[in-house]
């Protein structure tokens, strides 16, 4: 996210290469990195996923507690998505407050789970207008080699459908998974000169002049955008980007379901 | 967005008749009105009303970019800070930046990075305040059309004004501008950026649910009303440096030796030279 130098030679070879549809880890330019999902190592969370996304590494843990609902929606519970860039994950991270590199990721993170209403939030009422569920998702960055956008959006929709709403330590009936409904899936492309490449690695993030996330549904719908950096899309583009999201979100909807 | 079943079942954001709450038709925008050069200390500034919005925009630079450590010395940096009064919104905001406007606050200098030309100006900041005095959705599509005019009025130079509205969808329908009850209520939202002249789009977010279908024609409502949104842009600018123009011929007309003024004054040219006009 921090700017770092890709020397002019690494630039000529990865838009060389990207020109003829390869890219430097072998794959095609619509083609995603590997994605490995690890659900509930963290045994204090109420759900929790590790992330691989090639190289990236995300850790996303989810805590449950009961508080007040907001005033405008008494029945439904509430979401708060929040993200750490830690030091350790990048040289280019610093410790504290975030900064706005880390609230836009949380935001859209957020935005994709919330409109694609992933969590059915009615279910999660205790007293109307008093206590409902309350789910917090944390999601701690360990190792950043590009593309955390889809990393933590793919770690916190893992994380949601792990978690075990605590109803009996509270008091409050018996223990239940979180009613999850539909598969958010975020897809992040970046503009590279005329060229689109799908899931960045921190090179071509690096090299990029524009990003562009979109999140879609089961059904193809989308739920979410977000366009980045100081770059610009044609709506040609904006649209092949959408198409490339439905596409590719066919392909990671079942690894997060599993 | 997020709960739909307190929605009253009286309430209905569109009729049969393609009708909206405010008796607008699903591609008609809210009446904006536009001015430039509204304070005086600013380098450049603006004014925008639409609809229930009120926002004021104002830019200061290029200026040597503080704290010293974020200077480019390639480019300037073009930085903006959105911020809502806290008497804007019916409950009381708190003051200071939360985390929305803090996304905004990027996503709006990032939009701006793309027509500014930065490498004008090393080591400088552009820096771009926008205040909402008076929010009635669509606040941060008010604000950055009145920052692209405060740029202008500043006279940093840039490839094209940015001109920004939004689409969204209430009652099924995709519709043009949404207001605060159609924001609050309605299905989806997509604020989009765009630089008339090449198309290029710099902003561009959505939430909410929409087919590839209807996002299509969220876009071109957004794209065709940016048209429109932009000759108000450029005839505030000329409003507002063709009255400098009448005091010069005024005061060629009062002067002693009166030359001959020019039949006719080209706007056009005037306008072109606008990037210039301010220039510090």
């Amino acid at each position: 996210m921090s700017v770092e130098i890709v020397s002019d030679l690494m630039r000529d070879y990865i838009y060389r290469l990207a020109s003829g549809g390869q890219r430097t880890d072998g794959r095609a330019l619509d083609e995603p990195r590997k994605l490995v999902i690890e659900k509930g190592l963290i045994t204090t969370a109420e759900g929790s996923a590790r992330v691989h996304l090639g190289k990236t590494e995300v850790l996303v843990g989810v805590k449950m507690a009961t508080g007040e609902p907001y005033p405008d929606t008494p029945n439904t519970g509430v979401l708060s998505t929040s993200v750490e860039l830690i030091p350790m994950a990048s040289p280019t991270f610093e410790a504290g407050p975030p900064r706005p590199d880390a609230i836009e990721l949380a935001r859209v993170v957020d935005r994709g789970i919330r409109e694609s209403k992933m969590v059915n939030v009615g279910r999660l009422c205790i007293t109307p207008k008093e206590k409902v569920w309350v789910m917090f998702i944390d999601i701690h960055v360990l190792d950043y080699d590009g593309n955390l956008f889809d990393a933590a959006s793919y770690g916190a929709v893992a994380a949601l459908a792990s978690t075990v709403v605590p109803a009996k330590a509270q008091g409050v009936g018996e223990d239940f998974p979180l009613p999850v409904e539909h598969w958010p899936v975020s897809v992040t492309v970046a503009k590279i000169k005329d060229l689109l490449l799908v899931d960045p690695s921190l090179d071509e993030e690096r090299m990029a002049r524009a990003r562009l996330t979109a999140t879609t549904d089961e059904n193809g719908d989308i739920r979410a955008m977000q366009k980045g950096l100081s770059g610009s899309f044609s709506y040609d583009e904006v649209k092949r980007v959408i198409e490339t999201s439905q596409k590719v979100g066919r392909g990671i909807r079942p690894l997060l379901q599993s | 967005m997020e709960d739909i079943e307190h929605i009253p079942k009286e309430l209905k954001l569109i009729d049969e008749n393609g009708v909206r709450l405010d008796g607008r038709r699903f591609d008609e925008l809210r009446p904006i009105r536009i001015e430039a050069g509204v304070l005086g200390r600013a380098d450049g500034s603006a004014y925008v009303e639409w609809g229930g919005n009120k926002v004021l925009a104002a830019v200061y630079g290029p200026r040597e970019a503080h704290p010293r450590h974020l200077q480019d010395p390639a480019r300037a940096l073009v930085q903006c800070r959105y911020n809502m009064a806290p008497f804007s919104v019916s409950d009381r905001k708190r003051p200071g930046p939360d985390r929305r406007s803090v996304e905004i606050s990027k996503v709006i200098s990032e939009a701006f990075s793309s027509v500014i030309f930065k490498e004008q100006f090393p080591r400088t900041s552009v820096d771009i305040f926008i205040e909402v005095l008076q929010a009635d959705a669509g606040t941060r599509c008010a604000g950055l059309t009145a920052a692209a005019v405060a740029i202008a009025d500043a006279g940093v130079p840039m490839k094209d004004l940015v001109t920004s509205c939004a689409s969204g969808k209430i009652g099924g329908v995709v519709c043009l501008d949404l207001n605060k009850d159609e924001d609050n209520f309605g299905e989806a939202d997509c604020p989009m950026a765009i630089v008339p002249r090449t198309g290029e789009i710099v902003l561009l977010q959505m939430d909410g649910h929409l087919t590839y279908d209807e996002f299509q024609k969220a876009m071109g409502l957004s794209i065709d009303a940016a048209k429109r949104i932009y000759d108000l842009q450029r005839d505030a600018l000329r409003r507002r440096y063709s009255t400098t123009v009448d005091e010069i011929l005024r005061e060629a007309a009062a002067a002693p030796a009166p030359s001959p003024a020019p039949a006719e004054v080209a706007f056009d040219s005037q306008l072109d030279d606008l990037g210039r006009e301010g220039s510090p």
